[in-house]
């Protein structure tokens, strides 16, 4: 009895670990070609890149507040139409510990400055001058935005364009309690 | 579920063929056949042993081999069928347009074939699942099997009983005069033709290439390693392919290599300069390319640089990347794969009076890469961008948009200042177009006056480090092959009684052939009774020779 209760439990163990690495295999397969962005849940990638002030902005340094992360460049449509209302309530949340920092897509300083100025932008705007922050976030299409927590999670990812009230609501999500 | 009792007292499995001490046939077919089924010597196949459980109907459903045959087969003619027409990701259509890509060139089968998603079919889950199960059904039947044969095969005996010796293929009976010198010169004659002897007592068994049999649990290892290492390229890390484009002049980080960045230094595309002939004549081709090559410095982040940190960046090597010549760092490689010739770098203009053209107040290099604000030109005339578009694509409430950030068609806002316009004239300047001017009629204008361009390269990042794990499972699957197919397991046992009575029998897994070469030699130099093939009939044995046609030889025993 002992030998078939042994043998049982080996024959088991050999299905579970091979329907294991089909299933592995199948679901792998299924999501592999689908671009996705960081796992919602992750810890955001630390970064740190430069404004166009010349100033480093390093992520894990607003650590204790929450951050607006938005992936933006200057011939993108839905990014030019949704960074005043950013502006706006970036202007509101500010003070109450969250920051927002846009980050653009390697183009010219000339031409990130020009789009600054022209809607008057205030919060912080670094450049990605060699995608290397893109690629460590994945990001596929424009715009992209990240809202992290205080801890430095990533709670929510949208792509695509969001309304002011959408903005207001996000930065309220992040907000320190 | 009993276990079987042999009449020389060993108690065997359920399911047990031939005795594993004594070798008799246990069931009743064994006993009144003439010659014995050897596969698996017999042993009980495991999977007939226990059948009760869920687990164990499982098991005994993948262990069987016509569900094996049955898998391959379902594999093979779907497999097959994905080869029909040509796979989704080989279609040159942009990912929405694929299916009617399908309806448009291939009409109503087409459609058919890719609403079935027989079109990208080796990694549709039926497909996936149905070759796991073939690995499930080729690991369980392995072990089944070749467990319970190594062990019969291990732990031989040398006597066996009678029964089994008269059920074998090749029989021999007879009497000699000196039995231990029999032995011994069977002993003496098999160990030169390299069999292993063993002898106990009056009884002698000669065996020779006994891994013959374990061909097949071989080359069932090196599939399963394959299947495995496949398996693996989904694992991150193991398996990286992304594709990059680079300008003269950038420094992008790499996807896919963390840490890592790829400078381009320059582009270079050389032509054979011959006169077109033959084959290029004939098929239209004007230039042959010679080389593509990009030279590049590869960089490298200090440890624990964070993403977008480009200070410190440490170089590690330069090195020019041709076709075939991939520039090769820490398991990855990087191919040049495409290229694109003069894309705009800069642009010059001469800031002129439109009286007199052919005078410059002085030219502007704007750097579309790094565009200034204003351009001092002395002699108190300046120039200032007050808006650059690097893909002009048209206004929108008066204002130049761009169509993506890559300059295809620059255009430009200018504001110009001269001792004799000192307000300055504003300008809309595209290219190949007369200016705009939306402030009233200007006296200067900007004149185009030349270019540069820079070229661009396309790489593709790989990693696979799974090729070896393929490798490896691929030579143990060609060694299993071999061994299975060009040596066998040949066995003679020899019995001799004390009053000269003799029993012989042979066995070989196949190549019936080289066991009677072996049989010969040995039974005339022992001076051994003549065997007899038991599946030969004796006025058969002159027409195959006739007819010319060979019957195969051997039971093909695993």
């Amino acid at each position: 009895m002992e030998k078939k209760k042994k043998r049982l439990v080996i024959r088991t163990i050999i299905l579970a670990v091979l329907v294991l690495a089909i299933g592995y295999t199948v679901y792998g397969t299924a999501t592999k070609d689908k671009v996705e962005l960081i796992e919602v849940g992750s810890k955001a990638p630390d970064f740190t890149l430069v404004d166009l002030n010349g100033e480093k902005h390093k992520l894990s340094d607003y650590k204790g507040q929450g951050v607006f992360l938005n992936f933006w460049g200057t011939w993108c449509k839905p990014c030019e139409k949704e960074m005043p209302a950013i502006d706006r309530q970036y202007k509101i949340y500010k003070d109450q510990g969250v920051q927002t920092l846009a980050v653009n897509i390697a183009q010219t300083d000339f031409e990130v400055q020009s789009f600054v100025d022209r809607y008057d932008l205030t919060f912080p705007v670094v450049i990605d001058k060699t995608k290397s922050v893109m690629t460590a976030y994945n990001v596929g299409q424009l715009p992209a935005t990240l809202l992290i927590d205080p801890d430095g999670k990533v709670v929510k990812i949208i792509t695509g364009e969001m309304t002011e009230e959408k903005i207001a609501s996000y930065m309220e999500l992040v907000k320190p309690k | 579920m009993e276990n079987i009792i042999c009449a020389c007292g060993h108690s065997n499995p359920y399911g047990t063929k031939l005795c594993e001490k004594c070798g008799r046939p246990l069931t009743e077919e064994g006993k009144e056949t003439k010659v014995v089924d050897m596969r698996y010597d017999g042993m009980a196949i495991r999977s007939k042993t226990y059948n009760k459980t869920f687990i164990d109907k499982i098991w005994n459903f993948f262990s069987s081999v016509k569900v094996g045959i049955t898998l391959i087969i379902i594999t093979l003619v779907a497999a097959s069928i994905g080869t029909i027409l040509p796979q989704e990701m080989y279609v040159n259509a942009p990912e929405a347009n694929k299916a009617e890509y399908y309806e448009k060139v291939y009409g109503w089968f087409g459609k058919v074939y890719n609403n079935l998603g027989l079109s990208d079919l080796y990694t549709t889950v039926w497909f996936q699942i149905l070759v796991g199960m073939l690995a499930i059904s080729i690991i369980v039947a392995s072990l089944d099997r070749g467990i319970p044969l190594h062990k019969s095969l291990k732990n031989q005996r040398v006597k066996r009983h009678e029964s089994f010796m008269k059920r074998q293929r090749i029989i021999a009976e007879g009497q000699v005069q000196n039995p231990d010198e029999t032995l011994d010169k069977v002993e003496q004659k098999m160990t030169e033709l390299k069999y292993k002897v063993r002898r106990d007592g009056s009884a002698l068994l000669a065996e020779r290439g006994r891994f013959a049999r374990y061909g097949p649990y071989i080359n069932h290892v090196g599939l399963i390693i394959f299947l495995a290492g496949v398996m693996l390229r989904l694992v991150p890390g193991f398996h990286v392919d992304e594709t990059i484009w680079i300008r003269e002049g950038e420094t992008r980080a790499i996807p896919g290599m963390d840490g890592y960045f790829i400078k381009n230094n320059e582009f270079t595309l050389e032509t054979h300069d011959n006169k077109p002939q033959g084959e290029q004549l004939a098929q239209g081709v004007n230039v042959m390319a010679k080389n593509y090559q990009t030279d590049v410095t590869l960089y490298k982040q200090p440890e624990g640089a964070l993403p977008g940190d480009l200070d410190n960046l440490e170089k590690v090597k330069d090195y020019s990347i041709r076709v075939n010549h991939p520039l090769k760092e820490n398991g990855f490689a990087l191919y040049q794969m495409n290229y694109r010739l003069n894309e705009l770098k800069q642009m010059n203009f001469n800031l002129v009076n439109k009286a007199n053209e052919d005078e410059s107040l002085g030219q502007i290099e704007i750097d579309l890469t790094n565009p200034k604000k204003e351009y001092d030109l002395g002699n108190g005339s300046s120039v200032e961008i007050l808006i650059y578009t690097p893909d002009f694509s048209g206004f929108e409430n008066g204002e130049p948009q761009t169509k993506t950030s890559i300059p295809n068609n620059p255009a430009f806002l200018f504001r110009m200042k001269t001792p004799e316009t000192p307000k300055g004239e504003v300008s809309f300047v595209e290219i190949m177009k007369p200016p705009l001017e939306p402030l009233g009629e200007n006296k200067y204008r900007m004149k185009f006056a030349g270019a540069d361009t820079r070229d661009s390269s396309n790489f593709t990042i790989r990693k696979d480090s799974t090729v070896p794990i393929l490798f490896v499972g691929g030579i143990i699957f060609m060694i299993g092959v071999v061994i299975g197919s060009y040596w066998n397991h040949r066995r003679l046992w020899l019995q001799v009684e004390p009053d000269g009575r003799v029993l012989m029998a042979a066995h070989v897994n196949k190549n019936m052939f080289s066991m009677k070469k072996d049989l010969d030699a040995v039974t005339s130099f022992a001076e051994l009774p003549q065997y007899e093939d038991q599946l030969e009939k004796p006025e058969d044995a002159e027409k195959p020779k006739k007819r010319g046609i060979k019957k195969k030889e051997g039971d093909s025993t695993l």
